[in-house]
């Protein structure tokens, strides 16, 4: 049952990303040139998103476990750090360059050539960099 | 005017919304595209591992049996392949340093009103809103 929800909430994600627009790199790099010829279509993307998950946070507040018996997960440690900062910094940079960020970049993984593949293939390798880089931002200045 | 981009952004986003809500509400996890590959990466995720590979696996899937009837749609991508192996690796880096992306921090963090979700949308969407400037306005490459 679980594996059934993660494959439905996977293949949804992957259509509304569709849907959306969001597979096309000229429209998020349209929303991120506010300078240039400034795309808004993002910001309905965002903010129909957020919207079924507000309801779905209000009604896991009311509640301990999830349906299928995992613990609802809690608020994160509220403090923010450089991995915060600096890391969405650096993602803001590589999604401006390419016009992709990770959902995008999977889900175009059958449709996005093998230049879409390759920048797959940079993005995990950038995530197995992450972690010496991580446990050193965190180390105390 | 409401553009007919907006309203299928509109509909895409309610989406991408209802399949996070799910996620969370049966399965207690929440839908974040960097970690659930990320979590596979480093072996982090090994725990549950299945459902990571279930929900990557129908996110590529479903989108791929789409264009068997759509046809393939044109993403744009760049051609420079300096530039996707550097955006590629930015994004790696950068989503796991933050733990987390625009599926994570965005759409789960603010609708939780989560202080990292926010300030961690703020900040990559400054360092986008700056490369698109730098790099197709200055310096004209992208």
């Amino acid at each position: 049952m679980r594996l059934l929800i993660s494959a439905f909430s996977g293949g949804l994600f992957g259509l509304g990303l569709m849907v959306s627009g969001m597979t096309d790199t000229t429209k998020v790099q349209g929303w991120l040139d506010i300078f240039g010829n400034w795309d808004p279509t993002l910001a309905f993307v965002l903010g129909g998103a957020i919207i079924p998950m507000f309801f779905a946070w209000r009604f896991a507040a009311k509640r301990e476990t999830a349906v299928l018996g995992t613990p609802i997960p809690a608020m994160p440690d509220p403090k923010l750090g450089r991995n915060l900062t600096l890391g969405s910094f650096l993602f803001g940079m590589g999604w401006g360059l390419a016009g992709l960020c990770p959902g995008p970049a999977m889900a175009s993984l059958s449709y996005g050539g093998w230049n879409g593949a390759l920048f797959l293939v940079a993005m995990i390798a950038g995530m197995v960099a992450a972690v010496p880089v991580k446990s050193r931002l965190e180390a105390p200045v | 005017m409401i553009e007919i981009d907006w309203i299928y952004g509109l509909i895409g986003g309610l989406m991408i919304g209802a399949a996070a809500a799910t996620f969370l509400l049966f399965n207690g996890r929440i839908m974040g595209a960097s970690g659930l590959l990320g979590g596979l990466v480093d072996g982090t995720g090994r725990g549950n591992w299945t459902e990571r590979a279930a929900f990557i696996g129908a996110l590529v899937a479903v989108p791929a049996a789409v264009t068997l009837f759509t046809g393939q749609p044109d993403t744009h991508l760049t051609s420079n392949v300096a530039v996707i192996i550097a955006a590629g690796l930015l994004v790696g880096i950068g989503t796991r340093l933050a733990n987390g992306c625009t599926s994570g921090h965005g759409v789960c963090g603010i609708s939780r009103l989560s202080l990292r979700g926010i300030v961690a949308t703020v900040f990559y969407l400054l360092g986008g809103g700056l490369t698109v400037l730098a790099f197709r306005h200055v310096l004209e490459v992208i």
